[in-house]
């Protein structure tokens, strides 16, 4: 059977679609897709190989959109997807997972989490996190007051993590019924009366460890942090990188010791790559030490920032990676980060980046 | 039944969707909430909690803005309008 690799690009002005054989060479690139929406994530559902994008529009709100046929033709719904009258309205859908019992999951601006059991036809508030007793306290990062990062676990249908930003890590053991803060141990360096609260710190990103579900990797605002015991408690492993700061973090599909990151200067310095010279950074051994890769990207003149969903890695051997910038250049690795070529520097604002290998 | 008349840039979210539609309904509100039943999904495209018209969406009844509580007439003329915003 041959395989192809398919990039799923979400921009401030519709998604794209990138196909490829598999020496991920040369792509062709189809788009705008959904009517031009602001697209912040897209995934693909297991088994349907339907394709799910998180969107909002200025004028028409919150949905998400679903398609049937590879994007050839797209539906969208927002059934469902509300606080009530009685409360803030949505703003829009920042990201969406599924999980291992067939549903959907979508969070959202302002913050909380929603349920599809229908392939995203309906929605369901998880009202357990919103109704969080901390949930008073939480105040927006730059971006807004966003659920951005959802990791189910992939066997335990009870367990899910989230990450809200300025909020910091929560994970649900009863199926989204209660809700535990996740944050010890990392740092909030802009509260300066408490550096490490119960909540407030600004998570940015955060992925599991390949066949390791208690292992995750978390780039953070302040930092980047690794945790062995199912987010209870969090170790730094910021030492030999450039920056504390960043958006974007993937986990290996298959060594739990390795990943990738981009770091960036910080905000009051421009955020974007660090001295204008383009790099991807990664670990092989689990955060102890980092490799700067940039073998193909601008080493001068390159002021680049990539966000929290826009980098990510497919499935084959050697692992492919890529990453969008706000400046719309994709950029990819097909030898798992060593060296990197660009695919195109004329798309949209790239905020959103996913990569599967499908079966012809 | 009041005619509504709607934006490209919405009737294109839902595929083979005419931009001219006869709805009954006393208010907008009504208006909306019969479209819907014609054309599902149509009212969360442009009502948001509250429930208030989206803040870019503007509807005028025979040429004057309105709200979902304006009165509608039997044979009123209602425009939905994306608002001049965005980049």
């Amino acid at each position: 059977m041959t395989k192809r690799v398919r990039l799923l690009v979400g921009t401030r002005k519709g998604a794209f679609i990138l196909d490829s054989d598999v020496s991920r060479r040369d792509w062709s690139i189809s788009g705008p897709l959904c009517e031009g929406w602001p697209v912040h994530d897209l995934i693909v559902e297991p088994g349907s190989g339907a394709i799910l994008a998180a969107a909002g529009n200025p004028w028409y709100g919150p949905a998400v959109w679903r398609s049937d046929d590879g994007g050839g033709s797209w539906s969208h719904s927002s059934s469902g997807l509300t606080y009530g009258d009685e409360a803030e309205p949505l703003k829009t859908v920042w990201s969406l997972a599924t999980t291992p019992d067939g549903a959907l999951l979508a969070g959202v601006e302002p913050a909380g989490l929603f349920r599809s059991d229908d392939g995203g036809g309906t929605w369901r508030h998880i009202e357990g996190l919103t109704n969080h007793p901390t949930r008073p306290t939480w105040g927006p990062g730059a971006g807004g007051l966003i659920l951005h990062t959802i990791v189910p676990h992939p066997s335990d249908t009870n367990r899910t993590w989230i990450g809200i930003s300025a909020v910091g890590v929560f994970e649900t053991r009863d199926g989204g019924v209660s809700w535990e803060p996740r944050n010890v141990g990392v740092r909030a360096e802009f509260n300066p009366e408490n550096r490490f609260p119960v909540t407030g710190q600004c998570v940015h990103k955060f992925a599991m460890a390949a066949g390791q579900p208690e292992t995750l990797y978390q780039r953070n605002h302040c930092g980047v942090y690794r945790s062995d015991d199912g987010s209870e408690t969090w170790q730094e492993i910021s030492d030999g990188l450039p920056t504390d700061f960043g958006f974007s973090l993937v986990a290996h599909p298959r060594d739990p010791d390795t990943c990738w990151l981009i770091p960036l200067s910080v905000p009051e310095q421009g955020r974007y790559m660090p001295d204008a010279h383009a790099a991807v950074w990664r670990t092989h051994d689990r955060g102890a030490s980092w490799i700067r890769s940039d073998d193909g990207l601008p080493t001068r003149d390159a002021y680049l920032s990539v966000l929290r969903e826009a980098m990510a890695r497919d499935t084959l051997d050697p692992v492919g990676i890529t990453f969008g910038t706000g400046t719309g250049q994709l950029w990819h690795s097909s030898d798992e980060g060593v060296s990197w070529r660009m695919i195109t520097d004329t798309l949209p604002e790239i905020w959103a980046v996913e990569a599967v290998v499908l079966d012809d | 039944m009041a005619t509504v008349l709607l934006p490209s840039s919405l009737v294109a979210l839902f595929p083979g969707v005419g931009k001219r539609h006869q709805i009954e309904g006393d208010t907008v509100a009504a208006v909306l909430v019969e479209l819907d039943r014609s054309v599902p999904g149509m009212r969360d495209r442009l009502v948001e909690a509250g429930p208030r018209l989206r803040p870019h969406i503007n509807v005028f009844v025979d040429g004057q803005p309105a709200n979902l509580a304006t009165t509608v007439a039997p044979s009123a003329v209602i425009h939905v309008l994306p608002a001049v915003s965005g980049g």
